[in-house]
């Protein structure tokens, strides 16, 4: 399958934004690189077959709003955006330095095309409601898309907001959430179990479905389907991904939610990735 | 405080016990001249020329005002029900979209609950979030659920925020439309239902980061914000009974402080510096004067009323402002101590 915007496929780019982050993550030696390659499709179908923007305007007010509440995620999104012409590409090599516009943590006022300041989980979705509530206003038909981790449930803001959004039937709402099951203190089932999720979310009048988040035409046809669908409830997609994908010895690390790699190895997970690479 | 609650209250043999619920809708003395609802009333006067500004609030339009703005536009109301966190994000979502939300709900939610939402979504960002909370310091007896007796200690240490403490109905209304002027986040504590009318004696205009000498005295300055501006006002008018010449200077902006201001009166006529204010002792005005005037080399003597650093009794609010030394025969009291 082709991105829509150009002849690339989509399997390409969720490649080049893995590879894009795992060589920010090797500027570090570490960080938040097991969810920077396991949410790598849901990004490149967000950017790539569903979202309307222009790369050289960021704030264009016709664009599609894409909030990250979990700014550690920074990385996967800084590679989405390098990907989407948004960032330029040598910029890779000042992640998380002094001066850079690439912060560890995302933040709005560092990065263009990184909407809002996220870091204090539980956050994005409050203000994704907002936002919603602000473009419906202006008679804009623009979704706004937040993606958020597993673990992020476990703030009550979020419920807050996904009662909101529900009670004012914010259908320009698109919500993704990334269970990876992982989170700062382990396993986020263990850490607080938030299933059944997708039960959750109906419950509290969304419209949801739930994919594999490593399948590009599964995330690609739900994504449609969200954005398609004339019920006036929320849309959320609950996106089951696999922490380190594409880099098989990144994949069977187990505490992998801040990955500490050894200078050699990034120059082996780097092989494996394009191992991997579609053709 | 320890109390012992397992012990009955002994009756009062003299007088007549006040109840809580009688004071829960008005500072205002007996006999005082007051307007109605000022901050929601004059947020509709701003909202038929502004089109930007939206009105949100967390189940409490109608304890703090904005129940007026609400019928004025209903389709410009927000309801977000009783969840601080999602207001305080969905208004910077608002603002982010280009709209001027006006947020109200009690000082202890916004300040406790939703201080990180202030932090990070709205204060971090400058974005123009105008916060309006009833309840400031010590205006109700519920107790310390609803007494924000240290929301600008919590507000002060937030960079970007302007915070506003004003006095009366009249400052009230000029700081809704002076914050609607304003770039960045404002925090407003709001003064609701039956507002007291005072400063109209003077010749007076509220504007954002100015303090303004009302009256003056060689003997006493009070430096005061919010309503115990109000109290130094009647003070200031018995003091002067008794011989004490004492000024007035109401800060209604506590950040940025009027520096300059609060030193060039501090270092006219050597008189006693008294910083009243309706909050605690520790990191209001009182603290951010002292600070000002150690930094600006003023050594003259500074004393200091405001509410004690403990979790305050519930109760009627005339009893309440008695016992904690914030009601006028009080400052009168305390002023004459001093000197």
């Amino acid at each position: 399958m082709q991105d829509r915007l150009s002849n690339v496929s989509l399997p390409l780019r969720a490649h080049n934004i893995r590879r894009h982050a795992l060589r920010m993550a090797e500027v570090q030696g570490q960080g938040y690189i097991a969810q920077a390659l396991g949410i790598a499709d849901v990004l490149a179908v967000a950017y790539f077959d569903s979202m309307v923007y222009r790369p050289d305007d960021p704030e264009w007010e016709g664009r599609d709003r894409f909030l990250l509440s979990i700014g550690h995620y920074a990385i996967a999104l800084y590679a989405a955006l390098i990907e989407a012409g948004i960032l330029p590409e040598d910029e890779i090599e000042t992640y998380g330095s002094d001066d850079s516009r690439l912060p560890m943590s995302g933040m709005a006022a560092y990065t263009p095309g990184m909407e809002i300041t996220g870091g204090s989980l539980g956050q994005g979705l409050p203000i994704a409601v907002g936002m919603c509530l602000g473009l419906k206003r202006k008679g804009s038909d623009r979704f706004v898309y937040n993606l958020l981790s597993d673990g992020e449930l476990d703030e009550g803001s979020t419920w807050e907001a996904a009662m909101s959004a529900s009670s004012y039937h914010l259908d320009n709402l698109i919500a993704l959430v990334d269970v990876n099951n992982m989170q700062a203190d382990g396993p986020s089932r263990g850490v607080l179990d938030f299933e059944p999720l997708d039960a959750k979310f109906a419950a509290f009048g969304w419209h949801v479905q739930r994919v594999n988040g490593n399948d590009i035409a599964a995330v690609a046809e739900a994504l449609r389907r969200a954005k398609a669908s004339t019920e006036p409830k929320p849309r959320i997609v609950i996106c089951d991904t696999r922490m380190g994908k594409g880099v098989d010895f990144l994949e069977e690390r187990e505490r992998n939610h801040f990955l500490r790699v050894e200078p050699d190895e990034w120059v082996r997970a780097l092989e494996r990735l394009e191992q991997g690479k579609p053709v | 405080m320890i109390r012992d609650k397992y012990k009955r209250p002994v009756r009062a043999t003299q007088g007549q016990r006040l109840k809580t619920s009688a004071m829960i809708a008005s500072i205002a003395g007996e006999d005082q001249p007051t307007r109605m609802a000022p901050f929601g009333h004059a947020l509709v006067d701003l909202a038929r020329r502004r089109t930007d500004i939206v009105g949100m609030s967390a189940d409490l339009a109608k304890y703090t005002d904005l129940h007026i703005f609400a019928q004025a536009y209903p389709d410009r109301f927000y309801q977000m029900g009783m969840a601080e966190q999602l207001l305080m994000g969905a208004a910077a979502g608002m603002a982010r979209e280009g709209f001027m939300p006006f947020v109200t709900t009690y000082a202890v939610f916004a300040a406790r609950r939703a201080y990180d939402f202030i932090c990070m979504a709205i204060a971090e960002e400058g974005l123009n979030v105008r916060i309006a909370c009833a309840l400031p310091g010590l205006t109700t007896g519920y107790g310390p659920s609803h007494q924000a007796t240290e929301d600008l200690a919590i507000f002060r240490g937030l960079p970007n925020l302007t915070i506003l403490d004003p006095c009366d109905a009249l400052d009230t209304e000029q700081a809704v439309h002076a914050m609607a002027d304003h770039q960045g986040p404002v925090y407003m504590r709001l003064l609701r239902g039956k507002v007291p009318l005072v400063l109209d004696r003077f010749d007076y205009r509220f504007q954002i980061g100015k303090a303004k000498l009302l009256m003056d005295g060689q003997d006493v300055l009070f430096i005061s914000s919010g309503l115990m501006t109000m109290r130094v006002i009647e003070a200031a008018d018995r003091l002067a009974s008794d011989g004490v010449r004492a000024g007035v200077l109401h800060v209604p902006t506590i950040k940025p402080l009027d520096t300059q201001t609060i030193l060039a009166e501090a270092a006219r006529h050597g008189r006693l510096i008294v910083v009243a204010e309706n909050h605690s002792v520790i990191g209001g005005l009182g603290e951010a004067v002292a600070a000002a005037l150690l930094k600006g080399g003023h050594g003259g003597r500074f004393r200091h009323i405001g509410l004690p650093d403990e979790f305050l009794d519930a109760g009627a609010l005339p009893t309440l402002h008695d016992r904690y030394g914030i009601s006028t025969s009080a400052v009168v009291a305390t002023v004459k101590s001093w000197l």
